[in-house]
């Protein structure tokens, strides 16, 4: 669905790439995850996906057409990214917020129409925020706020979404909540791409991983085959070892006390 | 925004209409006034209500709409609750461009607003510019000092381009820096409320993506906005309105930074609400203000800017100070 092939990324003005030579493919009805420490290039490939950055060489496609020959308008009905970050500045009702979610489908004046409306309501019961759909945004706690973009991201109706470090600051079960989410979602069919530093958490619930080093895919498999104690510790430059968590078996990484070998 | 809300403001702009109508170096009764307004006042009294202060008042209700809608499209453009045309820089650069015209003679009012656009839209050029070399655009303090900058040198500009022309337009000039309903006439308020509908028309066009760009690039262009050429194209229109403003009552500041704020305080949470509901309050507060310029030391003019700053002022330090 999402198609990462040969892509090389370089930020203007500098001399190396961000992302050298990065293949990846987020396919339909899987959850797909590029973790790697920070400055390893996985923030940047979703620039490029928003079309910040375009490739130097190489392609990026979404449902088999170029990212490049596509307007932002057809990008967001077939792709929705959760971005890392977003402050409202004027509040507005959950409601309204989540129909945004809509704009690429409708003209470019009329507002949302009922059948948007209907969506919006459906978005936000599948990502559990139907209670707060008259609240105002500026009222939601972190979690909320996180569950609110992603029922906006829902009401698109593309067959993708991208997510960047979508549980950072949120508690154990706010995160457990959105990772349980996103497994719903992949289980639909829909191709879920997700960029996070939860390494533990994707293990348990990717299908595929890819670990980014300095700009490239050191790894990209299985949670087992990417969850390696020797290849996690040359690229996070930190002891540590991957046992097995007890109760549910997927590997599970932990960071070693002592000093940093660098 | 509710209904009771929206009725409330225009109320309060009826009354503020009908009293700037009423009085004045000669005060009349509102019989008098409805008397003269419906053609069968005293002559004296028609003379005064029909010739003098209703186009006033209509100019009024057109440069106070034009400034609040400005006011209330740039804030969501830069996610700042700190943005306005005046302290921008935007009507500074703006009326450069309409004295310029002016000591070229133009005069037209269809003409000097198009001039005061093209020295708008170079103003909000140099203040984005500015504001990039310091922090981005997106730093409240930052913009605003990006503003002041480009508006004193507007100023210099202004300066310069008076010291070269006859004392009568320097008076003129300087009576219009101040801000001024007093050149009002039919003429004027026609194509000055031209303008001001067809910038606010486009701003309603555009709502929803004004909507979505108000959210940040990055969600904005998630959800299909090019920001980029949007951003470009709310500026121009924004601009657009500042410009008419200022060639028809000189630089009037403060009225696009206090009107979206009393417009979100009423309730209005949608972009296009609070244009809207904008363009109401801020044509209340222009008319009110300039009746409060005519009256306040009579039979002496105060300046209109001077006024609505009175007000402004104290505002943005509560606004600064909430926001540090």
């Amino acid at each position: 669905m999402i198609r990462f092939d040969d892509v090389r990324l370089r930020y203007p003005g500098q001399n190396a790439p961000a992302v050298r030579s990065f293949s990846l493919e987020a396919e339909a009805g899987k959850l797909t995850a590029i973790v790697g420490p920070n400055g390893s290039g996985k923030s940047t490939l979703v620039r490029a996906l928003l079309g910040r950055i375009t490739p130097e060489q190489g392609t990026i496609t979404i449902d088999g057409t170029s990212l490049a020959d596509l307007s932002r308008r057809d990008v967001a009905r077939r792709m929705a990214v959760v971005t890392q970050r977003e402050e409202p500045v004027f509040p507005m009702l959950v409601r309204d917020f989540i129909a945004l979610g809509r704009f690429a489908h409708g003209s470019l004046w009329a507002g949302p129409t009922a059948y948007d409306m209907e969506v919006a309501e459906s978005s936000a019961a599948q990502a559990g925020v139907e209670p707060y759909m008259d609240r105002r945004t500026d009222t939601l706690s972190g979690g909320e706020w996180q569950r609110v973009r992603i029922a906006r991201a829902l009401a698109q109706q593309g067959q993708a979404i991208v997510l960047d470090e979508p549980t950072t600051f949120l508690d154990i079960a706010h995160e457990m909540s959105v990772f349980e989410l996103l497994d719903e979602l992949a289980h639909d069919g829909i191709a879920v791409l997700l960029v996070s530093h939860q390494l533990n958490l994707v293990a348990r619930f990717a299908d595929r991983i890819a670990l980014l080093h300095a700009g490239e895919a050191v790894a990209i498999g299985s949670p087992s085959d990417v969850m390696r104690g020797d290849l996690l510790e040359r690229v996070y430059e930190w002891p540590l070892v991957v046992s097995r968590d007890p109760a549910v078996g997927a590997p599970m990484l932990v960071p070693l006390r002592g000093r940093s070998p660098r | 925004m509710r209904t009771r809300a929206w009725l409330l403001l225009f109320a309060v702009l009826v009354v503020a209409a009908l009293a700037a109508i009423a009085f004045g170096s000669v005060s009349l009764s509102l019989s008098a006034v409805v008397d003269a307004l419906m053609g069968r006042g005293a002559p004296d009294a028609e003379m005064i209500v029909r010739v003098l202060r209703l186009p006033r008042v209509a100019l009024g209700i057109a440069v106070g709409a034009g400034l609040g809608m400005s006011g209330a499209a740039l804030q969501a453009n830069l996610r700042n609750a700190l943005a306005e045309p005046y302290l921008l820089g935007v009507s500074g650069g703006a009326a450069v461009g309409a004295v310029l015209a002016t000591s070229l003679s133009v005069t037209s009012p269809g003409l000097v607003p198009l001039a005061a656009f093209a020295g708008a839209v170079v103003a909000v050029l140099a203040v984005l510019a500015v504001a990039q070399a310091a922090r981005g655009p997106g730093d409240a303090r930052v913009l605003v000092m990006a503003g002041v900058v480009v508006g004193a040198f507007a100023n210099a500009a202004i300066m310069i381009v008076m010291a070269n022309v006859p004392d009568q337009t320097v008076r003129s000039a300087l009576w219009w820096m101040m801000g001024s309903l007093g050149d009002a006439s039919w003429a004027g308020v026609r194509w000055t409320a031209g303008y001001v509908a067809l910038g606010g028309a486009l701003l309603m066009v555009y709502g929803r993506e004004i909507e979505i760009l108000a959210l940040g690039d990055d969600p904005a262009l998630a959800l299909g906005v090019d920001t980029i050429s949007a951003t470009r194209r709310i500026f121009l229109i924004s601009s657009l309105l500042a410009a008419v403003t200022v060639a028809a009552a000189g630089l009037v500041g403060f009225v696009g930074l206090v009107v979206p704020a009393i417009a979100r305080s009423l309730g209005a949470r949608t972009v296009r609400g609070t244009i809207l509901a904008s363009a109401v309050t801020g044509a209340t507060l222009v008319v009110a203000a300039d009746l409060v310029a005519r009256v306040a030391r009579a039979p002496a003019e105060l300046p209109l800017g001077a006024v609505t700053a009175l007000v402004g002022v104290p505002f943005f330090l509560l606004r600064l100070r909430r926001m540090s």
